[in-house]
């Protein structure tokens, strides 16, 4: 540190030569977007911090600390595997269910805590956004940064358990798990800082957004086959059901981690739609940065 | 090189705000096609301009609702004006009203890293100013605690702390300094001091306008928005209580033109009260030495017996400096009836700098108050060069001894 032995002289100096920055004020259009991505990576440590602070603060004072993250999704595992699997017999249709269940649960809620973390992120941190000068998009993406490790614990369990089953093999069919995973980061990041910001004006989205995250879940391929869905919906809906970011990336981990040895029937032409899926989704990130940055400017003042 | 180096530039900078008074979807949509209803609009800032240079220390100042802390935040970041544009170089600390942005689950140890990193310093570089951090706050024994058990207090002790030792070139302060205790005030103050001699650049929002002529050495006076003054400390603080002189009246005008009945016609009551100086006008500023006249009419309907006349003189935070009275003369005044002036003569007044208010009181023989006209008129004594505080005197300084 030079600064504390810096006379005032020298302060000066190096000031003068130091550029112009805006306060808060950003351009717009794409050099906006790219000035934000540039601001948002300088702060990549503070990012961690508060990805950390975040999973910290979350099972602060509990004895079982992050384990709690398990708790959910191991009970709706159990749950959907007795009551929808065996008892509805949804099992029957399909080979290794719990698996398959679990495929499906495990990238889904990292798409539902993206989003339902990243929609309250500026609210639950409005005493740094009403204190401090950060690039606000960092509150967000500490949310899919905590989403992303609970999503890995449960990922590690989703992998032993499928070979324990011996459902995982290994060959090019895990590269749709990797695309499933991008994908949804994708979608959930545009979604999750989208709403972030809408949620700072209309306090009501953060609890629409818990609705229609449940209704999500039962519109992708989790708990049934894509093809029972397809029997009973008519032509329109289904080419939206199908094409849906979520679904496509709910097959994609089913794909990767259960279909090989479980007979699966693979919907035609996934590696293409998720692709596409995936390019609309970075015009849609795109677009809610775009939205973000248009209304983060009055954040400190609606909080 | 360069002597006047400029940190922060305020470009013609505007912030309108919004004030929704609906808040939720269902009122939104109900709403909708009346929004205007439900929407109130304030210029918190019109067309301000300003520009700071390295090494300055500038006071904000003004009434409450002036902008003070909205021109300060949109300095920092936090807001973003309407329009205009603000640009500026070096680090930045800022200390934002109580607090700065500590999350309340995390402990003082935390929020410290955290802080530090928002500031933009690494973890190695905080390490090494941790344990002045933790000093300097005083908190030691709590700095394992989460905040949200802190007093408010320790509060903003760590968070001075930290903005303070982040090395900052620019540091925000927007009125912290009245919490926490005397000792701490005055720890803060010589940071400050310090950090003048370093030539960073501070600027400050403070209500104590001793701060401002204590330390400043340019201050800014914002009223509704606007810039009304921008210059040397003292005319600032001057101008200022000229424009909370104005609003006192005109506030004592509408509550005297609502509360009109309530004057005791019966009782009596004091018509007027004037002051000036010996051999000045009215209105013109009070030289130390003079000596002050205050005149005081007053009036009684039904003829009150052995009266007191009265008055107080306090400064502008309140403090009574000066007070007499009629028996204090052993002065008969006889029966109150008909408008009668009475002329107080203050011999040579030795009053400090500033603004100072007459309190007029009549009383009757058993000496309760038949009425008060708490500060009826006002006078100013001039800046004066050699000394502060309420009490004029003329300074030497020599060395009397090697």
């Amino acid at each position: 540190m030079t600064g504390l032995q810096e006379s005032p002289l020298q302060r000066a100096n190096r000031l003068s030569t130091e550029p112009w920055q805006q306060a808060g004020g950003r351009s717009s259009g794409v050099t906006g977007t790219v000035a934000s991505v540039r601001e948002i990576w300088e702060q990549r440590r503070l990012l961690r911090l508060l990805t950390g602070r975040e999973l910290k603060s979350r099972y602060k004072d509990s004895a079982g600390g992050f384990l709690w993250s398990l708790a959910k999704p191991l009970t709706q595992l159990f749950i959907y595997y007795l009551v929808i699997g065996q008892f509805l017999g949804a099992a029957r249709g399909i080979e290794n269910f719990a698996i398959y269940i679990f495929a499906g649960l495990t990238i889904y809620t990292l798409f539902s805590e993206i989003v339902g973390a990243g929609t309250g992120s500026i609210i639950a941190n409005a005493g740094l956004v009403k204190k401090v000068y950060l690039p606000r998009e960092i509150f967000p993406l500490a949310a899919v940064g905590s989403a992303l490790f609970n999503f890995a614990v449960q990922f590690v369990i989703l992998i032993i358990a499928s070979i324990v089953v011996g459902t995982l093999s290994f060959g090019p069919q895990l590269l749709f798990g990797l695309g499933a995973l991008v994908l949804i980061l994708i979608w959930g990041t545009a979604v999750g800082v989208l709403l972030a910001a809408l949620n700072v004006y209309l306090r009501d989205i953060q609890y629409l957004v818990e609705v229609v995250l449940l209704l999500l879940m039962w519109a992708s391929p989790i708990l049934y086959s894509w093809q029972q869905a397809a029997a009973i919906l008519p032509q329109w809906l289904l080419e939206i059901y199908v094409n849906s970011p979520i679904t496509l990336a709910v097959l994609g981990f089913q794909e990767a981690f259960w279909s090989e040895a479980s007979n699966g029937v693979p919907l035609p032409h996934l590696a293409i739609r998720m692709l596409i899926a995936g390019v609309v989704g970075l015009v849609a990130l795109f677009a809610a940065q775009r939205v973000f940055s248009r209304l983060q400017g009055d954040f400190a003042q609606e909080l | 090189m360069a002597e006047h180096v400029p940190v922060v530039e305020v470009n013609d900078v505007s912030k309108r705000f919004i004030i929704r008074k609906e808040k939720s979807l269902k009122e939104r949509l109900v709403n909708a096609g009346r929004s205007k209803q439900f929407k109130e609009d304030f210029w918190a800032l019109k067309n301000v301009s300003l520009e700071i240079g390295s090494g300055q220390t500038i006071g904000l100042i003004g009434p409450n609702g002036s902008g003070k802390s909205t021109l300060l935040k949109t300095i920092g970041g936090i807001i973003q004006p309407t329009s205009g544009t603000i640009r500026r170089r070096g680090r930045l600390a800022a200390l934002l009203e109580l607090g700065a942005g500590f999350h309340q689950d995390l402990t003082g140890r935390e929020n410290v890293y955290l802080n530090a990193s928002i500031l933009g310093l690494s973890r190695k570089q905080t390490d090494l100013y941790f344990d002045d951090i933790v000093e300097f706050s005083g908190i030691k024994d709590f700095i394992d605690t989460q905040v949200k058990f802190y007093s408010s207090g320790m509060y903003v002790r760590l968070a001075f702390a930290v903005a303070v030792h982040v090395d900052p070139d620019l540091l925000l302060v927007d009125e912290v300094l009245a919490v926490g205790d005397e000792a701490f005030q005055r720890k803060c103050l010589d940071k400050i001091r310090s950090f003048q001699r370093e030539g960073r650049t501070i600027v400050l929002v403070t209500h104590s306008l001793g701060q401002i002529t204590e330390f400043c050495d340019r201050a800014v006076l914002l009223n509704k928005g606007e810039v009304l003054f921008d210059g040397v400390p003292h005319e600032a603080v001057r101008d200022f209580r000229d424009v909370l002189e104005e609003r006192r009246q005109d506030e004592a005008e509408a509550h005297n033109a609502t509360h009109e009945e309530q004057v005791p016609v019966n009782n009596g009551r004091i018509v007027s009260t004037t002051v000036h100086a010996a051999g000045r006008a009215e209105g013109d500023p009070v030289h130390p030495g003079d000596d002050l006249i205050v005149r005081v009419t007053y009036e009684h309907p039904t003829g009150l017996p052995d009266w007191i006349a009265a008055i107080q003189i306090d400064n502008v935070q309140g403090v009574p400096v000066y007070g007499t009275a009629s028996p204090r003369m052993k002065l008969d005044l006889g029966v109150l009836r008909e408008p009668t002036t009475v002329e107080f003569v203050l011999h040579d007044v030795q009053f400090g700098t500033g603004k100072y208010f007459i309190n007029s009181t009549l009383m009757n023989r058993e000496r309760a108050h038949v009425h008060d006209v708490p500060q009826a008129v006002s006078f100013d004594v001039p800046y004066y060069d050699l000394a502060v505080g309420i009490v004029h005197s003329t300074p030497e300084i020599r060395v009397v001894g090697a």
